[in-house]
């Protein structure tokens, strides 16, 4: 069974510009959903109690937020967790008041409207843990790209890391752009699936960059353009079934994973898909624009060559 | 072409039967259980124990399914939760107070899996259900408080030199000491810089100089503030039986508690906040003698007395109620050796007040014996009752006698730990209700096993046998992980098992890749034995290449994550080294072995 055999080459390159401008498009749109909209962080990075709570029968968020302000909690946001029988309260920081208390005043509000409600989950987070994890995963994302261009770099030429880096870029400002436009919650985990999806997305670009040298080595007479539209065509199939695979998988977490997993999924099924086109669409014509030429793979190449006694 | 020599394919069996072992525990599920573990530095698990514990049980005749002693403490296996309800109590009753009795959850995998150290995999708390705290020691406080009993201090060093006073102040975190004159500040300076070792001066007019701690004074305070905070967050956790606590220090000022398995928050939060108290007080010589020790155990004590059956050494005591000191004027304690005799010792600094009143104390009563108590809830322990040889002045106390290097350092940590050293607040606090955590596993469970399936269907029906060596490969990546995972016992954690789910998504990338090339060559009119060894040897650079660029956001994760992050990056990388042992080797392996041996194949099935 095969689905991909291409007799000839896809001129990738000749549609380049469009392309680009596409992903251009939906890069600006991106931005500016998170300039305007912003991200709806989770209580992690914001600082503030969520409590899970789960009755035996359905519970109208309005009934347990009425509960709340009788006990004198005016500023709680209650919502729907999945099911209707589970909710999910969410209150802010406040001065003064420690989690300790805060969340006994809570159980006991709810307790005292409707003895079956069962504790699943408490989570308080005070305003310092919350500023460490913005900043912390700020030089997280920084880590990874610097590590991922001096790799490439090493491995390749300097205009390979620029390009793959741009496009990965590219993929994590789309994913924080749909996590702003639909305002889903930005949480801990899904920064964990950002991050992977960076270190994910680059493969692609490498697949394709390693073909590249290995079509310069081999046809000495084609253009660039040329030897790029071999390379992405070559690796077309590889790179749909793998993606496909991971998808599956990633599918597979959707449906079962659960609210906890959901957005995690989430944002890895739109890095896979953007993946995909940043990687065969961004990342290979930004290599052709910055003029990468046969010249630069061969002295990469005699470099690695000398470095490498094995090859 | 495609044959491995005899010692690889001996390598990857090996490999895998080890994998096979050390993932089984995972797969037997769990036992009641209950956990004795002691509950101070007094008491040690030992031979003794285990055959008192035996016994107990015997005698009860409560079956067991096995016992287990280790560093951690001695585990009872039970057959139903009723038995460990009632084993629980029996065994708290016969042992006392000196040991914590807990519920646990203990593997069910037999005892020689548990022997050569194949436990099933630590699982975090968002999946056993439990408490976590990250408490933040409020240093500021805890260093005003220092410099608060600095200036008495400073006072004495001043009125013993005889040098006129102006007054001393706290001014945040500096001391100002006011002189009357520039005359009196020079003397005054030069004597403080003399007798306060770890203050640096500096002056700041005519009459005034500011005190501060010097870093290296300032670096010692706070890491035995903060040693001293876990060791009492430490015997705290001890009394709420939790099977197996972690309390560890977390940077320079917090201290995280997770306590698997614990559902009442509101009580743990109570005794993890509340404040214990030292105080010396002296021992009651005059009823020392066999008889009134007997007549206080039934109960006739002498009045003005406290009666502790059992004191650090095991003997009964009559202490008086009067207190002389409180662990407030314990300035700090710590282990060393004696000067002359090189015993272990304990040292203790009092602040001046405390060594005013401990220099006439001792001078009257040389020979006879002072008692240090941790009191706790009203109730009082005796941490040590040494006897005073001479008159002690100056607030330096030397105890020794008849303690190992051990004992020396938990009395120490003790004398510091009895109040916190530093005000903590809780920071941060996660509950996880134990269905959700059983919900959590199954929820990853599925996502994985799933995953898995969807691929290999697909693997197989779209590369056909070469395919089904991808999933063979595949699954023993997973074993593999599994493996490594329980082995190095690291938390696993939802975020965890998702990335074992990611894990396996991507790794079938490599297996892609080969299968990809193997076709490409053999459109391109290659041999079926010269495609496999074009397909594996053109793919390996690439692998290599992909799976260090996710090995780089794998170890950026675990650096900068946090909590269930960190798992989900230990994970990722475990997953990423398993992933590049079988996709390569294993499948190769598999491929060699069915195909190597032909010398020309007819028709490759991909």
């Amino acid at each position: 069974m095969e689905f991909f055999r291409f007799k000839r080459d896809i001129p990738f390159m000749t549609y380049a510009r469009s392309t680009t401008v596409v992903s251009l498009i939906t890069f600006i749109l991106a931005v500016f959903f998170l300039a305007t909209k912003g991200l709806n962080f989770g209580v992690e990075f914001t600082g503030g109690t969520v409590i899970e709570v789960h009755y035996q029968q359905a519970e109208e968020p309005a009934q347990v937020q009425g509960a709340l302000e009788k006990a004198g909690i005016l500023d709680s946001a209650v919502q729907n967790f999945g099911t209707s029988s589970d909710l999910i309260i969410r209150l802010p920081l406040k001065e003064g008041v420690s989690s300790a208390q805060l969340s006994e005043t809570v159980l006991g509000a709810l307790r005292a409207a409707q003895p079956d409600v069962e504790l699943r989950r408490v989570e308080f987070i005070g305003p310092q843990v919350g500023k460490e994890l913005v900043s912390d995963g700020s030089i997280a994302l920084a880590l990874v790209c610097a590590g991922i261009m001096i790799y490439l770099a090493f491995r390749f030429e300097w205009r390979f890391a620029v390009a793959a880096i741009i496009a990965n870029m590219h993929d994590v400002v789309i994913i924080l752009g749909f996590f702003s436009f639909f305002q889903w919650e930005f949480s801990l985990t899904v920064l964990a699936a950002v991050l992977s999806v960076l270190g994910y997305s680059v493969n692609e670009s490498v697949v394709v960059f390693d073909r590249i040298r290995e079509n310069f080595r081999k046809y000495k007479k084609q253009s660039v353009a040329e030897i790029i539209n071999n390379a992405i065509t070559a690796t077309m199939s590889r790179t749909i079934i793998t993606h496909g695979c991971t998808e599956m998988v990633v599918l597979s977490m959707l449906l079962f994973g659960g609210e906890t997993l959901h957005y995690f999924a989430l944002a890895l099924t739109i890095g896979i898909v953007f993946g995909i086109y940043s990687s065969v669409l961004v990342s290979s014509p930004l290599v052709m624009w910055m003029g990468a030429t046969r010249a630069h793979f061969i002295r990469a190449d005699a470099a690695a060559q000398s470095a490498n006694v094995k090859s | 072409m495609n044959r491995y020599p005899r010692w690889k394919y001996f390598v990857i069996v090996i490999a895998l039967v080890l994998g096979l072992l050390y993932s089984l525990p995972n797969f037997f599920g769990e036992v009641p259980a209950v956990q004795i573990s002691p509950a101070n530095s007094v008491v040690q698990i030992d031979q003794a124990l285990l055959r008192q514990v035996e016994d107990d049980l015997k005698q009860q005749h409560i079956p067991y399914l096995g016992i287990i002693s280790d560093a951690s403490g001695i585990k009872v296996k039970l057959t139903d939760t009723d038995t460990q309800l009632k084993t629980k109590d029996e065994l708290q009753r016969a042992l006392g107070d000196n040991y914590t009795v807990a519920l646990n959850l203990l593997s069910a995998s037999p005892d020689w899996l548990s022997g050569i150290g194949a436990l099933p995999m630590y699982l975090g708390l968002d999946l056993r259900g439990g408490v976590h705290f990250l408490m933040q020691v409020d240093m500021r406080a805890a260093l005003n408080k220092q410099l608060d009993r600095q200036t008495n201090d400073v006072r004495n060093a001043l009125r013993d030199a005889k040098i006129p006073l102006g007054g001393v102040s706290r001014e945040g975190q500096n001391l100002v000491v006011k002189f009357k004159d520039a005359e009196t500040r020079t003397q005054g300076g030069e004597e403080l810089r003399k007798s306060l070792r770890d203050m640096t001066g500096v002056q700041l007019d005519e009459t005034r100089i500011a005190l501060t701690l010097t870093p290296e004074a300032l670096k010692k305070f706070q890491d035995s503030a903060i040693q001293q905070n876990v060791l009492t967050l430490r015997n705290r956790v001890n009394e709420l039986g939790v099977a197996e606590p972690i309390i560890q220090q977390q940077g320079l000022d917090r201290v995280v508690v997770q306590l698997p398995g614990v559902q009442d928050t509101a009580k743990a939060k109570d005794i993890l906040g509340r404040t214990a108290s030292l105080e010396i007080r002296m021992v009651d010589e005059e009823h020392a003698d066999l008889q009134s020790l007997q007549n206080a155990a039934r109960g006739l004590v002498p009045p003005g007395d406290e009666f502790y059956p059992s004191g650090r050494d095991g003997q009964p005591l009559l202490i008086k109620k009067a207190i002389i000191l409180t662990g407030e004027n314990i300035s700090n304690a710590s282990a060393g050796f004696d000067g002359r005799t090189n015993e272990p010792a304990v040292h203790i600094n009092l602040d001046t007040r405390g060594a005013r009143i401990f220099a006439q104390v001792t001078r009257d009563s040389v020979g006879k014996r002072m008692a240090i108590l941790l009191i706790e809830k009203g109730k009082g322990e005796v941490v040590t009752a040494p006897v005073i040889r001479q008159q002690i002045d100056g607030g330096q106390v030397q105890i020794t006698g008849r303690m190992s290097v051990k004992d020396a350092n938990d009395v120490a940590l003790l004398l510091r730990a009895g109040a916190l050293a530093a005000p903590m607040e809780i920071i941060e606090e996660r509950t996880i209700g134990p269905s959700l955590g059983a919900e959590n596993i199954a929820k990853g469970v599925h996502s994985v096993l799933w995953g898995f399936v969807a691929i290999a269907i697909f693997m197989s029906i779209y590369y056909r046998i070469m395919g089904l060596f991808s999933t063979l490969a595949l699954a023993a990546n997973v074993l593999l992980l599994v493996a490594l995972l329980s082995l190095m016992q690291a938390t696993l954690t939802l975020p965890g098992i998702a990335a074992i789910a990611l894990t396996v998504g991507m790794a079938i990338d490599a297996n892609v890749l080969i299968n990809e090339r193997i076709r490409e060559e053999i459109r391109a009119g290659q041999s079926p034995h010269a495609a496999i060894h074009a397909g594996y040897e053109h793919a390996l650079g690439t692998i290599l290449d992909t799976n260090v660029t996710n090995f780089i956001a794998g170890v950026a994760l675990f650096a900068y994550g946090t909590g269930p992050v960190r798992g989900f990056a230990v994970v990722l990388c475990l997953g990423i080294i398993t992933s590049m042992f079988s996709a390569i080797l294993v499948s190769r392996a598999l491929v060699n072995l069915s195909y190597g041996r032909k010398r020309k194949i007819d028709h490759l099935s991909i």
